[in-house]
């Protein structure tokens, strides 16, 4: 029997469209089908928070590649349709108009949503903005931003975007972290604290280890003030709420495949059933050489995931080799980090925040495992090497700004299984 | 539309015509040529776009900007004087007929 197609992606984001070209680049010939909710191509969402609130770069900017491509290359792309369910053994999805499709292979690229606030009156508050779609920034961008207040709750790097662009609009931005510090959970208190006095300079009110403790909505169901947990009130024009991101994996663990705070897959995206995997923001790899399991939120990890399943559909055994990489923009600052930052990792940090120009070195037994770079692309390109190798390294010389970071390596500790 | 030749390692040539003010990145990525990866999408955050830009042609391309020259700090394969990062090149009437070569690998 023939499939509808085969290969079926479920979900239309930067991981599903990075994925249907890699296959074509690697002549990868069956038939290729993306199903994705929103009513758009694939694009890249780091902008969202970026450029294109700042108006900057318009929607088909954002798209990875051109509406026609994926015409030329045999990709059906259905957009603004969502699937309700996978029968994994008829293998068929029912999209939400009722339609059934077939399929030989299954990809869930279905990403994942924005935390909600638990206050269940927030959710239907029309001035209460979540960030992770075109639509949410569009709605967001409608919205008058000079001189009117807002309130930014969450201090992760959305959160923290958001607020720099909000202050370049002539906004006042109010920033609540219930955490100590900024960043808490991705990088070092040094790090934490640059971006604390960044902002703050900035002329944004940060309050770190402050909750808000009550919202107050007007008739219309408008927030219009938010109460803190340092007992202070908060006039409220707008609300903007990033605290995090749920993985959308619902759908695979009614169809029966494993999750745990995301879907379970190996090195090569592969599932708990076969024939189905999943790639990016909603896949948790769990045989990381003893590490412990981890889902990443990231545009690098989507587009890693994409390669490395094109490679393995493509009957090449190639996991993913480069250390995870990420950056930020914030006014007029770039960081870059590439690794992943571990509580009880050796600092070393390379020239001065004051001059908003330093990098911070993450060591675990003398090897760098990770790199914070603000505003120094020769520092975060060096240290990308020196993760990968794996080498030794002299954190003397690696603390001197005036050397070059490429001479702080001694030696190769092992390379690479 | 102006004409780019993009030369792969095996030596085969894929040439490909795209609208003026495309960064040779995107053109490169649209048209599926193999080893060039963009991954940062033009945002001079990850060296996956590296080409060897054709002798005639080098003195021709806009001057590198700092951070470009930085970022052919981190190119899996060894920059030389003729190293450019596609994604910096945007594409001219003047570029018509623009040779580079792709590296081995980009990462």
């Amino acid at each position: 029997m023939t499939a509808d197609s085969d290969l079926l992606i479920i979900g239309g984001g930067q991981a599903a469209g990075e994925l249907a070209a890699a296959l074509r680049s690697r002549d990868w010939g069956g038939s290729i089908a993306i199903v994705g909710e929103e009513d758009h191509v694939p694009y890249t969402r780091p902008p969202l928070s970026k450029a294109y609130l700042r108006g900057e770069v318009e929607a088909a900017d954002l798209y990875l590649r051109r509406p026609d491509f994926y015409d030329r290359h045999g990709i059906a792309v259905s957009a603004g349709v969502a699937v309700a369910d996978v029968d994994l053994e008829a293998q068929t999805v029912t999209l939400d108009d009722g339609r059934v499709r077939t399929w030989r292979k299954l990809v869930f690229a279905t990403g994942g949503r924005p935390r909600r606030l638990p206050d269940s009156i927030l959710r239907s508050a029309p001035n209460v903005h979540y960030i992770r779609t075109l639509a949410d920034v569009d709605r967001l961008k409608a919205v008058r931003t000079d001189g009117a207040s807002f309130v930014v709750v969450g201090g992760g790097y959305v959160g923290l975007e958001i607020a720099s662009v909000l202050r370049s609009l002539d906004a006042q931005v109010t920033l609540v972290e219930a955490a100590v510090r900024l960043l808490g959970r991705v990088t070092s208190p040094v790090v934490s604290e640059f971006f604390r006095r960044l902002h703050r300079d900035r002329g944004v009110d940060v309050r770190v280890g402050t909750a808000v403790v009550e919202y107050q909505y007007s008739d219309a169901g408008n927030v219009i003030g938010a109460v803190l947990s340092d007992g202070s009130r908060i006039a409220v024009d707008q609300l903007l709420v990033g605290i995090g991101m749920v993985p959308n994996d619902e759908l695979a663990a009614r169809a029966g495949i494993d999750v745990d705070g995301g879907i379970l897959v190996d090195r090569f995206c592969r599932t708990s059933a076969n024939d189905v995997f999943a790639v990016g923001d909603v896949a948790k790899v769990t045989d990381l050489d003893g590490e412990p399991p981890r889902r990443l939120e990231s545009m690098p990890n989507a587009v890693s995931h994409a390669r490395v399943l094109a490679d393995y559909l493509s009957g090449v055994e190639q996991p993913a080799v480069d250390p995870p990489w990420f950056w930020s923009d914030q006014y007029d600052i770039k960081l870059q980090s590439a690794g992943l930052v571990v509580p009880d990792d050796e600092l070393v940090i390379r020239g001065n925040p004051d001059e908003r120009r330093f990098s911070v070195l993450y060591l675990r037994d003398g090897v760098v495992t990770a790199v914070d770079a603000i505003g120094s692309r020769a520092d975060y390109a060096a240290a990308r090497k020196l993760i990968a190798q794996r080498v030794l390294v002299d954190a003397g010389i690696a603390a001197d700004p005036g050397r070059r970071l490429l001479e702080a390596a001694l030696a190769s500790a092992g390379t690479t299984d | 539309m102006p004409e780019v030749t993009f030369t792969q390692p095996s030596g085969e040539r894929i040439t490909v015509s795209a609208d003026v003010g495309r960064s040779l990145m995107k053109v490169a990525v649209e048209n599926l040529v193999p080893g060039i990866v963009g991954e940062c999408g033009g945002d001079l955050s990850c060296a996956t776009c590296h080409v060897f830009v054709d002798v005639p042609w080098v003195a021709k391309l806009p001057p590198m900007t700092a951070e470009e020259e930085q970022m052919l700090d981190v190119t899996a394969e060894e920059p030389t004087a003729a190293s450019r990062l596609c994604c910096q090149i945007t594409l001219t009437e003047d570029l018509d007929g623009l040779s580079l070569h792709v590296p081995e690998t980009q990462r």
